[in-house]
């Protein structure tokens, strides 16, 4: 459980941050006693942020202002093929079996095979006429919403690796993820929930807690994982509840421990320390009644649960709008089956079950979620980002399936201030490689930064001597496709 | 600076600043000034040269008309003209040009920066109260409190000291006997004999070995995606034992950096090279290995750095440091010094162990060979296989080479492959005097006890180890490929993959295709290949590929060919048994015929029931445990270093040299130019570094922060030592007093400055918390060392977090160890710890941040561990016949190390006795709560109450 350091309760108490000179003046009360402490001074200077002001996750200004206020991220671990989901490519079956000097790359397992058409149909869908495969009939249905990114390329063809760029901009696990920046960059508009959630049902995408983990970013700032199978609202935090104890008792104890600590306080002049731990044990009782609530979708209308259906995926996407709505800033949503943490990849062997089978499990959720938060005008300020670590091959593996393609694959986006009903990019006339306007993983984390009011390059945290970047060294906003 | 930082600061800090601001009228280069140019300026014109603008450069002195200049530039309107540009997003702040301008109006002095300058042993400084101090340090910190009108707070009182004291040297707090021994002792110098027994005990070693598995990040799993099992843990003994029998600083350096190269290195040696062994290993299939090595010899250069030099060195894998004077190149000079091992496991099996190995092995020969065998059948036996045995000649290459490791001839001429492997490895032969009319030719793919599991192949990750996979055999003679028509071998099995193996999908052109024996790990196997006519040359070449989405090269084979005529297949019958059976009986000495007869009672049916009751007589040794260790390379086999272009793997450019960091002390000129050589550099007294970083992070354990506050980073960018004379004394007292950790902590803590009432308090470690749950329970398991455990968790988050039911949950004993051994899974680190800061112990880490949330408020109040060590609390109160009043006196006191209040004290009795009427109420309740169904249960949930409050205070997990 990564839950870890969530500082909700923090910044109530730090309301405290007064004026400079007020904070000053008391500070300058123990001046006296301060001791040793004193000796051992810090030269920075006045921070913006003192130490007793503001808890990390108070919200902060962003550099400009955000098109997008929260994000969803649609994750897709495994790699859908994008040639047969939202790359549409007729010259597959023109040239079915042959092996074009186009598309004779290296792949993962390096296969050698010729080109396979997609098993499934496309149709066309919208105002925008969007050729869309029919697995995802649904979605096809809000292509008028979604602006696609045809080119998207990324650096490595190996899972962990690839699913560690799209989260981390890095292939080791070693860095931030994504929604870890942004609560460092944003904070939360939460006071009673976590800024950032993972979620998935049943299996974590392959790389675990590093997929919302904060590597050296304080840990205020992890993201917490829900598993959204075995969900219990009860079990959502560790810990959450103590089975052991009537409400009651547990009050009488953390009144004592209120008094206690507020003595051992008073004897240690001004600690601010202490008086966040009073504060996070007291936000700690309340969110023991707040957590649950936000994770019990029992009580939205039988309209909305028809909207979404029942898969597990879609419950997944009805809480993602719920956290939302209450203030959560990122939302991860991975999506599995069968427990399996890289699901997309049963496309090694078999295309046509295994995708039409992973698609239609969210499908249905994916769309209800966009025409929900349409509905209740939270879409605008909701970037939705739907994709995987990277595509898969245009040719065959074995006879049914497609091995792993990083040179071009597709990704999507709504909402949150990007153009709505377009195309961006695009790969070879086969959907090998992304060869017009193409977009790198690193480009896409700098639009995502820009949506949301930050600059990739400004948004740095000093670690080991070094300024570090979500986006390393690279990354260039795709300008294009802003609304 | 940094919102986690500040969480960290304490408001003396901001004291501190007025009184610097006022304090100061010139600026002063290094701490103001280096900072400010080095953050905003360096980038365009600072040490590279590549990205440097104007030719101009600010990290040296340069001409004045160009600081006039800069003046001018960072003070103009003009967003054109203003420096930084716009465009750099550094903007300076008026404070920063303010700066920046006194300090050109003031000459514009450049200095040398202070942490690349030996330490100078320097005079004590003059104090009004000399009475105060009590050793040398005292004179350093009460020089600057009077220089700032401020006077030393009082010695803490003894209890305050003893925990203190306790928390501090052994991690844990003191028992109730403990404090009473210190608190009544009325002899002289009882502080500094509690100092001595403190420093004394096996915990000191366990306590003082968590930083530095943090440096080393230390786990017991491999990371990345797969983050297998890994046993290390002997390294992590090592260095409980190294600081419990306080091994001198240099020695312990010394020793883990290059243990192995020390003349007759002792295997306790070799365990501690295991300190860079700790790096991750990716074991997915489809990676490159060597490019997953590279990040790894790319963390040994940072961890190194930040360890011993308190330098971020990880900018110059990219490029040349934008701040420090890290040429990119240094970089990998530096490297070069530490990538010339191999990376073996090492058996920690003793000299008596193999010994005994040895003569249960040959008392099982002994008794196989005195077994009784039907003399019939066994005749028969031989003359069969004698009429199918084939004559082959093992042949020996003239030249032999592989694509990256190196291959060696052994004496029974079987060929073994060092060095490194990649996902494709290929052998090459050349054999320049070949018997004539050669007709087939055999491969052996044979064990070896080097290998992974026993070989014959290389594979190490992803596949099964030992596996290997040979796409393909081809032969040529004078350039043209010699035609193979038929192929046999005696077993084949693939690991994964859709494709039949077999010797013949070795020769067919395919690199997907190919000879395996996945299964037959530790044993041997043969594949068999006829030519298409009878080979006329003597001379030709033979390679071999190793074509797989992982490392499966063959780790051991041998190589012979045959003139028979009639074509042999591949025999399960191995190669040097079918050599004895075609040697005339008569030719055979004894020892050969044992190996027949060996061979036959191992092998034969007839004899299974005889073997099976010896199998049983055989002692099973439990194996020997192993840790990962560095071996270095022949010099004959250099592993050759390139400077990588911007850090990429892919991108290797000219070799380099082992040199050292241009701008610290030269290597001296008698040392090797290697790991060894390095490794007496690190330690060398004149290098201004290792001392000061060594003893800046022991200041920085007890008083919560380093002299230098940035522990883990001595550059131009880190901060500025608050206390530079102090640091340098402390540096030099160090090497003085032989690098003995004990001695300098002894005199660190044996100070006024560390006695004093009001010192910084800081929250506990995550370990730290845990085990004092555990000591003040009393159900700390004291064992030191061994390997790790598995204490339980919580599961309630679902399934799918520990899937793969890797935790499996340890015996109650070793549940309730110290939590430094509790196991370390990289993907997965254990909960509570996570929870309270600690790291995942993927890379290097100098400093845990420490953080305050509302889930550590949950864990303390609701898992399960928590509630466990309130019930043995509350158990342990229920027995007490005494008063109310007296049993939270003890209670408290056990937990805090001091008495209550009276206020507390009242509090506390209250509580008690309201809790107590409730539970009485409530027989039901007060079961469940405590637990137990059995004694006074509402004495016991009433005091287990009380108990999980106070280990709930946050006095409870502070250190003050």
């Amino acid at each position: 459980m990564k839950f870890s350091n969530h500082e909700l309760a923090v910044r109530r108490l730090m309301r405290a941050p007064k004026t400079r000179r007020e904070m000053l003046k008391q500070l300058g009360a123990g001046f006296g006693t301060i001791g040793l402490a004193g000796l051992i001074g810090e030269k920075t200077g006045f921070s913006s942020s003192l130490h007793g002001s503001s808890s990390p996750l108070a919200p902060k200004v962003p550099h400009f202002a955000p098109k997008a206020k929260r994000i969803i991220q649609l994750f897709m671990p495994g790699g859908p093929s994008q040639v047969d989901t939202f790359d549409h490519k007729p010259a597959l079956k023109e040239h079915a079996g042959k092996r074009p000097s186009l598309v004779d790359r290296k792949t993962l397992r390096n296969t050698k095979n010729g080109l396979m058409p997609s098993p499934f149909g496309f149709k066309q869908y919208g105002q925008t006429g969007k050729w869309v495969s029919d697995i995802f009939p649904e979605v096809g249905k809000m292509v008028d919403d979604i602006c696609f990114i045809h080119s998207m390329h990324t650096d490595i063809p190996e899972h962990a690796g690839a699913i560690m760029m799209m989260n981390l901009g890095h292939i080791q696990p070693n860095r931030p993820s994504l929604g870890s920046w942004l609560a460092y960059g944003l904070g939360s508009d939460s006071d009673n929930l976590p800024g950032f959630v993972a979620m998935s049902p049943r299996a974590q995408p392959r790389g675990k807690l590093a997929n919302w983990g904060n590597s050296f970013l304080p840990g205020a700032y992890a993201g917490s994982y829900v598993n959204i199978n075995s969900m219990k609202p009860d079990a959502v935090i560790a810990d959450l509840k103590n089975a052991n104890l009537n409400r009651n008792e547990q009050r009488k104890q953390a009144d004592l421990l209120t008094k206690l600590n507020s003595e051992f306080l008073a004897r240690r002049e001004k600690d601010a320390q202490i008086e966040a731990g009073i504060e996070a044990m007291e936000m700690a009782f309340r969110m023991q009644f707040s957590v649950p609530d936000v994770f019990d979708v029992s009580k939205e209308s039988k309209t909305t649960k028809d909207l979404y259906g029942d898969s597990e995926y879609a419950k997944g996407c009805l809480i993602a709008r719920r956290l939302i709505e209450r203030g959560v800033r990122t939302v991860q949503l991975s999506h599995s089956i069968d427990g399996y943490d890289i699901a997309w990849d049963t496309g090694h062997g078999d295309i046509k079950g295994g995708h039409a089978r992973l698609a239609k499990a969210c499908d249905q959720g994916i769309s209800a979620l966009l025409k929900d938060l349409k509905t209740r005008g939270l879409l605008d300020e909701t970037l939705v980002v739907w994709g995987g670590e990277f595509g898969r091959a245009p040719t065959s593996e074995g006879k049914n399936g497609r091995d792993h393609d990083h040179y071009g694959f597709t990704m999507w986006m709504a909402g949150g201030g990007v153009k709505p009903g377009y195309s961006y990019g695009a790969t070879d006339i086969f959907g090998c490689s992304a060869i017009e306007n193409r977009v790198h993983v690193h480009d896409l984390h700098a639009t995502i930064l820009n949506q949301m009011g930050l600059d990739h390059e400004k948004l740095t945290y000093r670690y080991s001597g070094r300024d570090y970047r979500l986006t390393d060294v690279y990354g260039k906003v795709v300008k294009d496709i802003i609304a | 600076m940094i919102v986690g930082r500040a969480i960290l600061k304490t408001p003396w800090l901001i004291t501190f600043f007025i009184i610097e601001i006022t304090a100061c009228a010139i600026p002063d280069f290094q701490r103001d000034i280096r900072p400010i140019l080095a953050g905003h300026c360096f980038k365009c014109h600072g040490p590279d040269k590549k990205t440097r603008e104007a030719d101009l450069r600010l990290d040296i002195p340069t001409e004045e008309a160009s600081f006039v200049k800069l003046v001018e530039r960072i003070n103009h309107k003009n967003p054109n003209d203003i420096m930084p540009p716009p465009s750099a997003k550094k903007p300076l702040s008026e404070a920063q040009k303010q700066l920046l301008s006194e300090w050109v109006q003031a000459g514009a002095k450049y200095t040398d920066h202070w942490a690349f300058l030996t330490p100078k042993t320097v005079s004590l400084p003059k104090i009004n109260q000399p009475e105060w101090a009590r050793n040398e340090i005292d004179y350093f910190t009460l020089v600057h409190l009077e220089a700032n009108g401020q006077a030393p707070t009082p010695k803490a009182n003894r209890f305050k000291l003893i925990r203190r004291l306790s928390l501090d040297i052994i991690g844990l707090p003191p028992t109730p006997e403990e404090i009473r021994l210190f608190v009544e002792d009325t002899k002289p110098n009882a502080y500094e004999r509690l100092v001595d027994r403190l420093l004394d005990r096996p915990e000191f070693g366990e306590h003082w070995a968590l930083p530095w598995l943090d440096l080393a990040r230390y786990a017991d799993t491999n990371g990345y995606e797969k983050d297998r099992p890994r046993s290390i843990w002997p390294w992590r003994n090592w260095v409980i034992n190294a600081i419990n029998n306080d091994l001198p600083f240099d020695q312990f350096t010394v020793e883990q950096i290059a243990g192995d190269m020390l003349p007759k290195a002792t295997q306790s040696q070799r365990i501690a090279t295991g300190f860079h062994r700790n790096t991750m290993v990716n074991e997915e299939g489809g990676i490159d290995p060597l490019e997953f090595r590279f990040y790894a010899m790319v963390d040994r250069v940072n961890t190194t750095a930040t360890t011993w030099l308190g330098l971020t060195l990880g900018c110059a894998q990219c490029h040349t440091h934008k701040f420090d004077p890290v040429p990119h190149r240094s970089y990998y000079e530096m490297m070069a010094f530490l990538n010339n091992s191999s990376e073996p496991e090492l058996s920690l099996i003793t000299p008596e162990q193999k010994a005994q190995q040895q003569s249960n092995e040959s008392r099982i020969v002994t008794q196989l060979l005195k077994l009784p065998i039907d003399k019939a059948k066994y005749d028969t036996w031989i003359k069969t296989q004698k009429t199918n045995a084939v004559s082959w000649i093992n042949i020996i290459p003239s030249k032999m080479k592989t694509s990256i490791g190196w291959l060696e001839l052994l004496e029974d001429g079987s060929i073994f492959a060092r060095g490194d492997t990649s996902k494709h490895d290929v052998y090459k032969f050349e054999f320049t005097n070949l018997p004539k009319n050669i007709t087939s030719i055999r491969l052996e793919a044979l064990p070896d006890e080097r290998l992974p599991k026993g070989g014959p192949g290389r594979a190490y990750y992803e596949g099964p180890k030992g596996d290997f996979f040979l796409s393909e055999i081809s032969l040529t003679s004078d350039g043209k490929p010699i035609e193979i028509t038929s192929g046999s071998e005696n077993y084949a099995k693939q690991w994964i993959g859709s494709s039949k193996p077999s010797a013949m999908a070795a020769a067919d052109g395919d690199l997907q295709t190919g000879w395996s024996t996945s299964g037959r790990e530790g044993k041997h196997s043969q594949a068999v290949w006829q030519l298409s006519e009878p080979l006329k040359t003597k001379t030709i070449k033979l390679q071999l590929d190793f074509s797989r989405h992982y490392s499966a090269s063959l780790g051991r084979f041998r190589l012979s060919v045959t003139s028979q005529k009639i074509k042999p297949k591949a025999k399960e019958l191995p190669g040097d048994i079918e050599k004895l059976l075609v040697q005339k009986e008569e030719d055979l000495d004894q020892k050969a015929r044992n190996k027949l007869r060996l061979y036959y009672i191992n092998t034969s049916k007839n004899t299974e029931v005889a073997l099976a009751k010896i199998a049983k007589l055989q002692k099973k040794t439990p194996p020997s445990p192993t840790t990962l260790v560095m071996q270095e390379r022949p010099e004959a086999h250099l592993r050759l270093t390139h400077r990588h272009h911007r850090g990429e793997f892919l991108s290797p450019r000219e070799v380099v040299k082992p040199k050292v960091l241009p701008f610290l002390p030269p290597l001296e000129k008698d040392m090797p130019r290697n790991r060894l050589g390095f490794a007496y550099w690190l330690i060398n007294p004149n290098n201004p570094l290792t001392s000061r970083v060594v003893v800046n992070r022991f200041w920085s354990a007890l008083f919560g922060e380093g002299i230098v506050r940035t522990t883990d980073d001595f550059g131009y960018t880190g901060a500025s030592p608050t206390h530079p004379e102090l640091l340098d004394w402390l540096a030099i007292e160090f090497i003085r007093q032989g690098w003995s950790r004990k001695k300098i902590l002894r005199l660190i803590v044996s100070s006024s400055t560390y006695r004093q009432n009001s010192q910084s308090s800081f929250r506990l470690s995550a370990e730290q918390i845990r085990d004092s749950v555990l000591k003040v329970s009393n159900l700390l398991n004291q064992k030191v060392g061994g390997q790790s455990v598995f204490p339980p968790q919580n599961k309630s988050i679902g399934e799918g977090i520990y899937g793969g039911g890797s935790w499996q949950t340890s015996s109650v004993a070793d549940q309730y160890r110290r939590s430094l051994y509790t196991y370390r899974k990289r993907s997965m680190p254990f909960a509570m710890h996570n929870t309270f800061d600690a790291p995942s112990h993927e890379t290097c880490i100098a400093r845990r941040e420490i953080s305050n949330t509302p889930l550590q408020a949950l864990t303390l109040l609701n898992d399960s561990f928590f509630l466990d060590a309130s019930r043995t609390l509350g158990r342990w109160a229920a027995q007490q016949n005494n008063e109310n009043a007296f049993i939270i006196d003890t209670l408290f006191q056990r937990c805090l190390t001091r008495r209550p209040s009276p206020m507390e004290q009242k509090a506390m009795l209250s509580f008690y006795k309201k809790t107590y009427g409730r539970f009485s109420n409530n027989k039901s309740e007060a079961s469940k709560f405590a637990g137990a169904s059995k004694g006074d249960v509402i004495k016991q949930a009433s005091w287990t109450a009380l108990a999980r409050v106070i280990l709930n205070t946050h006095e409870f997990i502070t250190r003050n």
